[in-house]
């Protein structure tokens, strides 16, 4: 067990590095969900069937596939991602900004993925909603977009907040594919590293890494659950 | 109450069909509704008057026909559409009062996001209407803490807020217990003595006979009768209006 004590700069930095992934796959996620979700509901039926057709390829495509498109398709469509280099965050988050594009096609892989079940489950929360609410929302003459700002979304959010917990806590967790690219040094490449080149035992490895993942999922879902009874009180 | 119609009607409806499926909700109905004037709609459940009544600002597109309000055909969509159902007030059976916002938010919304009032001008307006349909001391709860009677007062000074030329009531005392209808028809009521033009669906005879001045029944999606209440409830014209209320009054 030693390897975890010696060895701790190695967990930590790839700890760090998952949970930078994490964070922006957080974030893009919940942005181009909502944005598919928009299309879903959306009058507009040519946007209807884009939204649909959205998350019909990236909720049924296996995030391998996904991945493999992302960091062999968009080379061959002479794109390094070069637009995920955002001045101010790639100074939060070095990655985005290296020269190795990897980083970066892991993240649009992870970001295109969720954003598939980003969407049901906020769209799960607005038909949680009576259609009466959008109705009496429409019969006072406010349009589609302030129908969606101002009645139906605060009120969706209470529906979509614990499958949302879900959906981030599932994307954690495939943060792990990434690794196994054998390119980013992630979490779940410390397992590669220390195992195969360093020799050290499996086992050890494993429950570090292991206990990695939990700090960043289990507080997550404590605090679901915290939400989630806090809103049973509310009703 | 006679006289109240002057000038052009302000709603027509013309030779309106709307099918659900293979189900003819509303067939061929032809009807105009002056200014001021208040038309009662009732007829048996399945009738088509809710669809009708919904069919007025659209919440029900419709097969084929016309209708126009103020003059101006139904627009189809969009921002045309928004603006004519601001000015069309709409109460519900089941009220639908903005489940995340206070009694005041909920008449205050519509001015502010609609009309792009300045909230303080909807706040005090919003007020003055919650004191007219009696709820002026609850403005700060919110719609589950209300009874029945109270959430549907609460929805009417909620389209009254967007000061509409017409108001749309569909079986608004429906989902009521007996003792709030009262309050509801009150308010009700006083407005149609005020002028306003109504277009109520309902199964309170009691309403019809007192505050409209035309009832109008409707079956199978066909409008069966058009008169003023007085002829209406003595002598009605058709067999199926006669056997309506013969099923109605006697209890």
């Amino acid at each position: 067990m030693n390897v975890l004590i010696d060895k701790f700069d190695v967990f930590a930095g790839g700890f760090w590095l998952t949970l930078q992934i994490c964070l922006l796959a957080a974030i893009g996620a919940l942005l181009l969900g909502a944005i598919v979700a928009v299309l879903r509901i959306s009058p507009v039926p040519p946007l209807r069937a884009l939204g649909t057709s959205y998350v019909n390829i990236f909720r049924n495509m296996p995030l391998t596939v996904v991945m493999f498109f992302a960091a062999f398709g968009l080379p061959a469509l002479g794109s390094n991602a070069d637009f995920l280099r955002i001045p101010v965050l790639d100074s939060l988050f070095s990655r985005l900004g290296t020269d190795l594009p990897y980083f970066r096609f892991a993240l649009i892989a992870l970001v295109l993925y969720t954003a598939a079940f980003v969407c049901e489950a906020l769209r799960s929360g607005v038909n949680a909603v009576p259609a009466g609410q959008a109705e009496a929302a429409r019969s006072l003459g406010l349009t589609f977009g302030q129908n969606l700002r101002y009645v139906v979304l605060p009120q969706s959010w209470q529906a979509s907040v614990v499958p949302l917990g879900s959906v981030i806590i599932a994307m954690i967790k495939n943060s792990a594919l990434a690794g196994f690219f054998g390119i980013v040094g992630d979490l779940s490449a410390t397992a590669d590293q220390l195992t195969g080149a360093e020799g050290y035992a499996f086992v050890p490895v494993a429950i570090g890494i292991s206990v990695g993942y939990l700090i960043m999922t289990v507080p997550l879902g404590t605090l679901l659950d915290r939400i989630e009874k806090r809103q049973a009180v509310a009703r | 109450m006679d006289d109240v119609t002057t000038g052009e009607p302000l709603i027509v409806l013309d030779a309106v069909n709307k099918w659900f499926g293979p189900l003819h909700v509303l067939d061929d109905v032809s009807l105009s509704v002056g200014r001021g004037e208040v038309v009662v709609v009732i007829g048996p459940s399945g009738s088509g008057k809710s669809t009708l009544c919904r069919a007025i600002n659209r919440l029900e597109p419709i097969n084929s026909g016309t209708i126009t309000f103020d003059g101006q055909p139904l627009p189809a969509e969009g921002k045309p559409l928004a603006k004519l159902r601001s000015e069309v007030g709409m109460v519900f059976q089941s009220f639908n009062l903005f489940a995340h916002k206070t009694i005041l938010e909920n008449v205050t919304l519509g001015p502010i996001k609609v009309r792009k009032e300045k909230p303080a001008a909807a706040r005090e307006r919003g007020l003055a209407l919650l004191d007219r349909v009696g709820i002026a001391n609850q403005a700060d709860k919110f719609p589950a803490q209300l009874s029945g009677g109270q959430q549907q007062r609460v929805a009417i000074a909620r389209a009254l807020a967007m000061q509409p030329k017409a108001m749309l009531f569909d079986e608004p005392t429906s989902a009521l217990d007996p003792e709030m209808v009262g309050e509801v028809l009150d308010v009700m009521t006083s407005l149609a003595s005020d002028g306003m033009t109504m277009v109520v669906v309902t199964h309170e005879m009691g309403f019809a006979r007192h505050a409209a001045n035309r009832v109008i029944f409707m079956a199978d999606g066909q409008l069966v009768e058009d008169a003023p209440p007085a002829e209406f409830f003595a002598n009605p014209r058709s067999e199926r209006a006669r056997d309506f209320l013969s099923k109605i009054l006697t209890h």
